[in-house]
């Protein structure tokens, strides 16, 4: 039996989120720490960055440890109508680090649903990100947006690969003032600026976003349907009231496609969690069938307040050098089965604060 | 309670000002005395005055959930924040500037002195021009004039400074401004008094 108040919040959260995914079907995806840094090479656009530690196995090939979890799930797989495949996974990956510039190891846990998806397995994984999220903390936000409504209107407004990658920047960032200098730069009518800038302003509680969207996204009905459906399903979802639409939610857009989202914890000072449909990056793996995941990064967790007991051990148990062993295991079983926590000591350690402090002066005594 | 980052200096007073017009006064903060934290219980709003240069890092690590700084930090650093409003303050310009007779024949390697290295870095492979960055914490109108540099990329204001060094302008890479900026994750659960402060300022904004 595993004493839960020795369990840091990010294993407890393991522990939590695995049973919920298997409550959904999703089974584990074990993967090697390894894989042949060529694979990634191939693969770097979709990689957060193209620095990745490399060794050489044995037999002289270049390996890698995993920056990224998600290449390597879909890497293989059958493409058969009807099928799907979905796995979580509880994984480190080894990333450089925007703040230090060195590489630091990322838990990171999630799922992915690979295969024939529909609507039902984007509204599943929603779903789970949000129960995922919630298990953390009740303070908790997810928001959706569609890069199908997104691309759809701005290749209606302006087809340049340059413009768009701009005006994509600066949705993101929420940033009207340049994206509105930005239309007027290259030309754009007023029409179009204020539809972009609108992708900036709409925003929030779901219906309202909807009933707004409907007025600016021509040229992206199919996907505006799409969203609207998956928003009815979510009207039912426990967790529907913090399930926001944000058009600045922009994951890398050559990797992703249709419905994506971020989740954000009061607390934590950026998303510890993303994820969306990525049936680009399938094809470009040479897979037909699409798929949708999040990722959830545990190591951010750090970030909110810890638990403060005020002390280390429950007692400290100082016995004096000449006792006998087996009275000082007696002792500590005694504490221990008591569901305390013990550590015995000869002097008193300048850095453990114990909130008891019990002394073996003679033989089974204390005082 | 909001927290809010100001740049020290004249910005930042007449920044502070903006949201004491806007309601977000702050009395504390006008005592000459060494605080460096101001509270207004009763508007919910806690200034702190920090350098120029470092407000988007307590912006993007949540310290504080607003702040106000340059976009010549903004660009150089690329902070993961939002960028809400354009204030036009502390208005100038990202140049290259040389000395007045300078001519980039483009044969050789450009020597290019500045403090903004990523904000050069991107201009120059932005118009695929091959250079050498030579990174300077001040006085970059110096490096060309001694022959350190064939150029300098640095923000000018009103010119003043190159003119009295001999030096022009031959390229503007961007204008710059003061904006105002939020913690990505802070702007969803704080986000109706964000946007009303967005609001507020922005009315002052049109109204220069």
């Amino acid at each position: 039996m595993v004493d839960e108040r020795i369990l840091k919040r990010e294993e407890k959260a393991v522990f939590a989120l695995r049973s919920l995914y298997r409550k959904r079907g999703y089974l584990p995806f074990k993967m090697s720490k390894f894989e042949e840094f060529e694979f990634y090479m191939r693969n770097k656009d979709f990689l957060v960055s193209d620095r990745i530690i490399t060794f050489n196995d044995t037999n002289g090939k270049l390996l890698a440890l995993k920056p990224d979890v998600t290449l390597s799930i879909i890497k293989h797989g059958e493409d058969a109508v009807g099928c799907k495949q979905k796995v979580y996974y509880d994984e480190n990956v080894y990333r450089v680090s925007e703040s230090t510039g060195q590489f630091k190891e990322i838990r990171q846990t999630g799922l992915e649903c690979i295969g024939d998806i529909d609507l039902y397995d984007i509204y599943e994984t929603a779903t789970l990100a949000a129960e995922s999220l919630a298990w953390i903390s009740e303070d908790f936000i997810l928001e959706i947006s569609h890069l199908g409504i997104l691309s759809g209107v701005l290749d209606r407004i302006c087809g340049d690969v340059a413009f768009q990658k701009e005006a994509i920047r600066f949705i993101a960032e929420k940033n009207a003032h340049d994206l509105s200098r930005l239309c007027e730069e290259w030309g754009v009518s007023g029409e179009g600026c204020h539809r972009l800038t609108a992708f900036i302003s709409i925003y929030g509680q779901r219906q309202k976003v909807l009933e707004e969207l409907r007025q600016i996204c021509d040229g992206a009905e199919e996907a505006f349907g799409e969203l609207e459906r998956l928003s009815r399903m979510l009207d039912c979802s426990p967790f529907g009231d913090r399930i926001v639409f944000d058009f600045s939610v922009i994951n890398d857009m050559s990797y992703y496609n249709g419905i994506v989202f971020k989740g954000f914890i009061s607390g934590i000072c950026e998303g510890v969690l993303a994820g969306g449909q990525y049936d680009k990056l399938m094809r470009k793996l040479e897979r037909r069938s699409g798929a949708v995941g999040f990722a959830l990064y545990l190591d951010l967790l750090e970030q909110l307040p810890a638990e403060k007991t005020g002390y280390d051990v429950d007692m400290l148990l100082l016995y004096p050098g000449d006792a006998d062993p087996a009275v000082v295991a007696k002792k500590v079983e005694e504490l221990t089965a008591g569901g305390k926590t013990v550590s015995a000591q000869k002097r008193i350690p300048e850095k453990l604060r114990a909130k008891e402090i019990i002394s073996l002066v003679k033989e089974g005594e204390e005082c | 309670m909001l927290n809010i980052a100001l740049p020290k200096g004249r910005l930042g007073e007449k920044v502070y000002a903006m949201f004491e017009a806007a309601g977000y006064e702050c009395p504390s903060i006008k005592e000459n005395n060494r605080k460096l934290i101001f509270e207004n219980v009763e508007k919910q709003v806690r200034y702190f005055w920090v350098k120029p240069s470092d407000v988007a890092i307590y912006v993007e690590r949540g310290a504080a959930d607003i702040g106000i700084a340059g976009k010549d930090i903004l660009l150089e650093y690329k902070p993961n924040v939002y960028e809400l409003l354009d204030l036009r303050l502390g208005i100038c310009r990202m140049a290259v500037a040389a000395p007045a007779d300078f001519h980039d024949d483009g044969e050789r390697t450009l020597r290019v002195a500045t403090k903004f290295t990523n904000i050069a870095a991107d201009y120059y492979a932005g118009i695929g021009r091959e250079i050498d960055i030579i990174k300077l914490n001040g006085s970059i109108e110096l490096a060309p004039i001694l022959g350190l540099s064939d150029v300098i990329v640095d923000i000018v204001e009103t010119g003043t400074t190159l003119k009295e060094n001999n030096l022009s302008v031959f390229e503007t890479i961007v204008p710059i401004s003061a904006r105002l900026i939020a913690n990505k994750s802070e702007f969803k659960f704080k986000g109706s008094q964000i946007e009303e402060i967005v609001r507020s300022l922005g009315k002052q904004v049109e109204g220069k």
